[in-house]
């Protein structure tokens, strides 16, 4: 821990000034609207903008007017949340467990969700998409409950260590019942592999308006707890000494990410590389300071899914690749090479 | 477990109590292991004593259909069990020191899922046996191993880059996995899940001998390397300073540790967790913070013999042993995180 420390006072020094991460925030939100009118247009069929008013304006029933409102703007929107939400959840867990690796996917989520979902579809048979949304959820709060409560047995509570270890045992145990099941089942089988590469395609208003409430209220407290996290940052005794109550914020911290990870995992599927990922890009942008990371993951996320999910519309015309796999392909070698360059903020 | 507490003498030194419990330990889980390397070969149709096992073993039993059911039937399954177990259980600590994260096991930082692309492809794009997948798997988990190495060189290697890299290349690599099983033909799918999931049962007899000969080699160079981890430990400059060749020593002890994983992975598959669990086990079980790289190893044998068992002979439906390890593991390390009150670090 002490080399930790050491490297962690390295960063600080090269501390860019408040008014400077400011307007580059702004620029990204920018680019963020940018890219959410590109994915409203871009796309098998090509719309211009005019028709993006008009499709608001008058309801004339034309396609063009159709695929916007129906399909389009939903996906947009689901795209955008779930990026947010994504991001944010692995900001929370990464700075909760100071695990470079911790992410939606080791914590459990997204495999107590799998096994749920799975287990729904092989007890009540293939139901259209809506119904496992709400299985999804469950196994996404179960599981982070159990992780939480596992890692608080014992004298000094949820630590870090213990907190990551939890979550790789519940995520194996939650593994194994999906594996069990799909291997028995081929129409769970079926219906997994496509869920879980993790998508866009296919997710109207009904996904978006199921999952959108749960994820402003976790991404508004998600935003509140920087300071906290910034506290966490210096190790539990030092955040205590500075008067945070450690218990209280690892359980907020803790509602949080069922808040988002849930909703966002049941509504796409577990897309992995996003809350992975991208609080590392925040913090190679924004330094150590959790209240610019949480921001900056808020508005990087959401870019960076849209943009894949643009990508894999566009290169296999009229068909498309998932937004789970183009993240893997472009986003990783991307990842590997902003690691390789930049000297990043340890956790 | 049979491990029973020492009871504390007050003659004994500090240093000589950790001793003892080191060995005993040690000891212990050498008992564990054999005891269910012989259970594996007196259970299935034809039920034997255990001294009809150890007799046919040791050449002795004169009895030629014990022999043939022992011998040829058996003991093939047996061993796999054991070298797949003690490969993974000693690599996953080896990383974990190393890397100095208790989550960083090669199941999470890209080796398996190298593996696991090339063996995917190879299966659903060529349609080749069994010995082609394994000699795929290894090429896949060599290059992921040299790839992330390589990437991560920068004036050496720190295990944080390391770590991060890794992320990177697993996402990579899980993305085009994700891609190939969702286009692939639902029996292709089924098959490639099916080696993705691992299982001791899908040993070929190449692949076993390949693996113990690699073991008896490379386990006792572990042995031997592994003191210079608690060196590293302390950090490089330290670990300089005590007259390790930090550099050299790390990459010898990173190559030792994924020809392991890459050996294994070529025998059974992905076995997933074991890698993971094993070391946190051993390290809790131990209690001194002294070595655990025998300990580790043979509880992750013990944990992929048990899993074989319960997944063949005490479920209604045949499991593959990678079903079963996370269900086996997981509830164990959790109860350990629940009960062991340690400090909660170094896990």
């Amino acid at each position: 821990m002490t080399t930790d420390l050491l490297h962690q006072a390295a960063p600080e020094t090269r501390h860019r000034n408040g008014a400077a991460l400011g307007v580059g925030l702004l620029v990204l939100v920018g680019v963020l609207g940018i890219v959410c009118v590109l994915s409203v247009t871009l796309g098998t069929r090509g719309i211009g903008l005019g028709a993006i008013v008009d499709a608001f304006r008058d309801r004339d029933g034309s396609v063009d007017a159709t695929v916007i409102r129906d399909m389009r703007v939903p996906r947009t929107l689901i795209g955008l949340s779930a990026g947010i939400a994504l991001g944010l959840a692995g900001t929370l867990l990464q700075g909760l467990t100071r695990n470079p690796l911790a992410d939606p996917g080791i914590m459990g989520i997204n495999t107590g969700a799998a096994a749920f979902i799975v287990s729904g579809i092989a007890l009540f048979g293939t139901q259209q998409l809506t119904t496992y949304i709400w299985f999804g959820f469950v196994g996404a709060a179960v599981a982070t409950v159990l992780v939480y409560g596992v890692a608080s047995f014992g004298r000094e509570g949820a630590t870090p260590v213990k907190l990551a270890l939890a979550g790789a045992a519940i995520s194996a145990g939650f593994y194994a019942i999906t594996t069990g099941v799909i291997m028995t089942n081929l129409e769970a089988l079926n219906q997994m592999r496509f869920w879980q590469v993790g998508s866009l395609a296919g997710r109207y208003w009904p996904e978006l308006t199921h999952s959108v409430p749960f994820i402003i209220v976790g991404a508004v407290i998600a935003l509140t707890l920087g300071r906290s996290l910034n506290g966490l940052a210096l190790g539990d005794d030092m955040a205590t000494a500075l008067g945070q109550k450690v218990v209280v914020t690892r359980a907020v911290v803790f509602v949080a990410v069922i808040l988002l990870a849930g909703a966002a995992t049941a509504a796409c599927g577990p897309i992995a590389f996003v809350g992975l990922v991208l609080p590392h890009v925040a913090r190679a942008m924004c330094g150590p300071d959790y209240r610019w990371i949480l921001p900056y993951t808020l508005v990087l996320s959401p870019i960076v899914l849209l943009s894949a999910d643009i990508v894999g519309r566009l290169v296999l015309d009229p068909s498309e690749l998932q937004v789970g796999v183009v993240l893997g392909i472009i986003g990783a070698p991307a990842f590997i090479a902003l690691v390789r360059n930049r000297s990043l903020a340890k956790l | 477990m049979t491990v029973t507490e020492l009871a504390p003498e007050p003659t004994l030194t500090g240093r000589r109590r950790r001793r003892a419990r080191e060995l005993s330990v040690t000891l212990g889980l050498l008992a564990v292991t054999f005891g269910l390397f012989v259970v594996t070969m007196m259970v299935g149709s034809y039920r034997l004593s255990p001294w009809q096992v150890v007799s046919s073993l040791l050449g002795i039993s004169g009895q030629d259909n014990i022999d043939f059911i022992v011998r040829d039937l058996r003991l093939p399954l047996a061993a796999a069990g054991l070298g797949v177990g003690l490969a993974l259980g000693a690599s996953g600590i080896v990383f974990q020191k190393l890397l100095a994260n208790p989550l960083a096991s090669p199941d999470f930082v890209g080796i398996s899922q190298g593996a696991g692309v090339a063996a995917v492809t190879c299966i659903i794009w060529f349609n080749v046996g069994a010995v082609a997948t394994s000699v795929a798997a290894l090429g896949g988990a060599l290059a992921a191993g040299a790839v992330i190495y390589l990437l991560a060189w920068k004036h050496g290697i720190t295990g944080y880059r390391f770590i991060l890299i890794g992320i990177g290349v697993s996402e990579f690599c899980i993305a085009i996995t994700g891609y190939v099983i969702s286009r692939a033909d639902l029996y292709d799918a089924r098959e490639a899940m099916t080696w993705l999931v691992g299982s001791i049962g899908q040993t070929g007899s190449l692949q076993l001998r390949i693996l113990l000969i690699a073991l008896v080699i490379l386990l006792p160079v572990a042995l031997i390397l592994g003191r210079w981890l608690t060196a590293l430990e302390l950090g490089d400059d330290t670990a300089h300073a005590l007259g390790v060749r930090v550099e050299w020593a790390r990459i010898t002890l990173l190559a030792v540790a994924i020809v392991l994983v890459a050996l294994s992975t070529a025998a059974a598959g992905p076995v997933a967790f074991v890698a993971l669990i094993s070391g946190p086990i051993a390290i809790r079980l131990v209690r001194t913070g002294g070595p655990v790289l025998l300990p580790s190893a043979l509880v992750g044998a013990s944990l992929v013999l048990g899993a074989d068992l319960v997944g063949t002979h005490l479920l209604p439906v045949s499991l593959p042993t990678g079903v079963v390890t996370g269900a086996v593991g997981a509830p164990y390390l959790i109860w350990l995180l629940a009960t062991v009150n340690r400090e909660g670090r170094g896990g």
